[in-house]
């Protein structure tokens, strides 16, 4: 994939304004989000953090077009998405975002090489030049001697590794993290956050949830939620 | 992408090989009774030996005569000399071959008696059907100007009744109800379902007891037309139906007086339906509604079954959806995805039932069940096949791949 990132630092990436998340039941009302108000820069690298069940991860899930809010708008890259169609969301999701979870979120029926490559299959990229991009992004992880693995045969830092080349396997601009380190032990999650660090200098914009203080402290910025709420 | 689908439909299938067989074994059993189904119906219907030209045939099989408060009718074959002034003179046609109704005999071997059906028939008979002789040759229009005590015998009979099958009986005797006939020729025998032409014995209609010379309209004889082509068939139906028209009315036969007369001339389908479903056009479509709901009952009810199967299923794919869509899977391609997997799966089924049928099959004609069975896995057949296959991937890939491709992404990736 041909690096375009050529736009100047000091633009907006990702802008929320007012976002509410409420989540009901028949009988419940939760509030997850309350009235956030986000900018983040291009090429930034965030982290946010809070305690257990504050709406870090609903955050990141509405940034990623996963989840819509409640209320407010969101903006990616200057385009106002609210009135967009889930097919629009799909293009806008595969061309801009990569995701990393903390559950890896493998197919465990696929390849290493073939779990990579899914983001290419809906940019109709034909099968050769797919592997082709699906092995320069493992390469970049150090996995390009396990592409015909399948996850089971993987150890953790191995199946994140994977998840990264997935996220970057089609270049975006946006990289979300949600906790990428928090099933590894502290040497894998180096290694990890040491790739994110490595992205982030080529010209990725990456918001990372974590619990962890250490690798909160090696992003650019730190946000923290508590209750729905932005505190910092 | 279609090479990814179908990696992952096969992985599918191994993760839980019991709900594979069950849904396989659902899917393979219910296209086998389909496929054998459709084989018989082809074998029933469709244009095999020896009515290879059935398809541009029309079948002229009974006479209906009501009275004239039509509260009482009479119907049945026809007369051979009806068949001759009306059919046989018809100058649409390409022939006329006429031959009665299926009739029985005894033939003895020893002490042991050999039933016999038999038919009466005229010389064009062997040329409108396609019989394969096995050795002689048919009887024509000399054998029977002569009278001649000949007949064609069908090589079940010259099994039974000669002592070395092996060696050639044309030129031998037969005693039939203490009549001798000489062997013409040895045919390969006609399926039981083929009832127009089954029979053991072929006597040309001079014979004793053909009862040609009846006089009246209605007898035990029927005729077969071929048209030059199809589309001849509204041609040879007209002139037909016009000739008849001309017949006066009222009359009487046998002590019934009628005034109303109907003979059919139609196609083996037409004719067919109407042997079983006398009354016109209510009691068709009702038959017709029948097989519907029986064949909605045969492929509609496993593939909702499937479909439960597959609902239930889904939800451990719940994360794998939740990928695809995060990583830019809009709706539509997640849509088809499912439903090639399910074709894909339908497929294999698919393959399984050809097999199976072809077993089925094979059992059935080598059994006895049914005489000279030729049930086939023909083209047709194999296109029923798998349109029904498709049809079924179809239904029971879609309510599934909707319910999967709607899913929540975030819902669907936390599980």
């Amino acid at each position: 994939m041909i690096l375009n990132r050529t736009k100047k630092l000091n633009t907006d990436m990702i802008a929320l304004s007012n976002i509410e998340k409420v989540y009901r039941t028949s009988s419940i009302e939760t509030l997850a989000l309350n009235n956030i108000n986000l900018t983040i820069r291009r090429g930034e690298f965030v982290s946010i953090m809070g305690p257990s069940g504050c709406g870090k991860s609903t955050l990141l899930n509405i940034m990623g077009l996963l989840d819509e809010p409640s209320q407010g708008t969101i903006e990616l890259d200057g385009q106002r998405v609210a009135s967009y169609r889930d097919k629009e969301l799909a293009q806008l999701r595969n061309q801009k975002i990569g995701f990393i979870f903390q559950s890896f979120h493998l197919i465990n029926d696929l390849s290493v090489v073939d779990n990579v490559e899914i983001p290419l299959l809906y940019r109709s990229a034909n099968g050769k030049p797919r592997q082709t991009y699906a092995k320069e992004a493992l390469e970049k992880v150090g996995l390009s001697n396990r592409m015909k693995h399948f996850p089971k045969q993987l150890s953790g830092g191995q199946k994140q590794r994977v998840a990264i080349a997935r996220a970057i396997v089609g270049n975006p601009e946006i990289i979300l993290a949600d906790e990428p380190t928090g099933n590894l032990d502290s040497a894998m999650g180096n290694e990890i956050m040491n790739i994110l660090q490595d992205l982030n200098n080529d010209g990725a914009t990456i918001v990372m949830v974590t619990h962890d203080e250490s690798m909160a402290k090696r992003t650019h910025r730190l946000i923290r939620l508590f209750d729905g709420t932005q505190v910092q | 992408m279609l090479t990814n689908y179908i990696k992952i439909a096969w992985k599918v299938l191994l993760r839980h090989p019991f709900y594979t067989f069950i849904t396989l074994f659902g899917i393979s059993l219910t296209l086998t009774v389909l496929m054998v189904l459709t084989s018989f119906l082809d074998h029933l219907l469709g244009s095999h030996y020896p009515e290879t030209k059935r398809y541009r045939s029309l079948y002229i099989e009974r006479m209906v005569q009501t009275d004239s408060s039509r509260t009482s009718r009479n119907m049945g074959p026809m007369s051979f000399r009806f068949l001759m002034d009306y059919a046989k003179s018809l100058k649409t046609p390409e022939r006329v071959a006429i031959c009665s109704v299926f009739n029985t005999s005894n033939a003895y071997v020893g002490s042991q008696r050999i039933k016999l059906g038999t038919k009466f028939t005229d010389a064009d008979f062997w040329r409108v059907l396609e019989f394969q002789f096995l050795e002689g040759k048919p009887y024509n229009e000399q054998n029977i100007a002569n009278g001649d005590y000949v007949v064609v015998i069908t090589d079940k009979f010259r099994e039974q009744y000669f002592e070395d099958p092996t060696e050639s009986v044309v030129g031998k005797n037969v005693e039939i109800e203490n009549i001798n006939y000489k062997v013409i020729g040895v045919v390969k025998g006609s399926p039981i379902t083929r009832f127009f032409t089954q029979a053991d014995v072929y006597f040309p209609y001079t014979a004793p007891k053909s009862n040609y010379q009846t006089i009246g309209l209605r007898g035990m004889y029927i005729a077969i037309v071929e048209a030059k082509q199809k589309s001849d068939f509204k041609a040879i139906q007209n002139e037909f139906q016009a000739r008849v028209s001309r017949i006066p009315l009222p009359r009487e036969d046998n002590g019934f007086k009628y005034s109303v007369l109907e003979v059919g001339c139609e196609t083996y389908m037409d004719n067919f339906l109407d042997t079983f479903l006398d009354g016109g056009s209510g009691p068709k479509a009702i038959f017709t509604t029948v097989i519907v709901f029986i064949l909605f009952m045969l492929l509609g009810l496993p593939a909702i079954n499937l479909v439960n199967v597959n609902v239930s299923r889904i939800m451990e794919r719940a994360s794998e959806i939740g990928i695809r869509k995060a990583f830019g899977a809009p709706i539509r391609t997640l849509l088809w995805q499912f439903i090639i997997e399910n074709l894909f799966i339908t497929f294999i089924g698919g393959a399984i039932a050809l097999i199976l049928t072809g077993l089925v099959i094979y059992f059935i004609n080598t059994s006895g069940w049914i005489a000279y069975a030729d049930l086939t896995i023909n083209l047709n057949v194999f296109a029923v096949s798998l349109l029904v296959c498709l049809l079924f991937g179809f239904l029971s890939g879609v309510a599934p791949a909707l319910r999967m491709s709607k899913l929540n992404i975030a819902e669907a990736l936390r599980g």
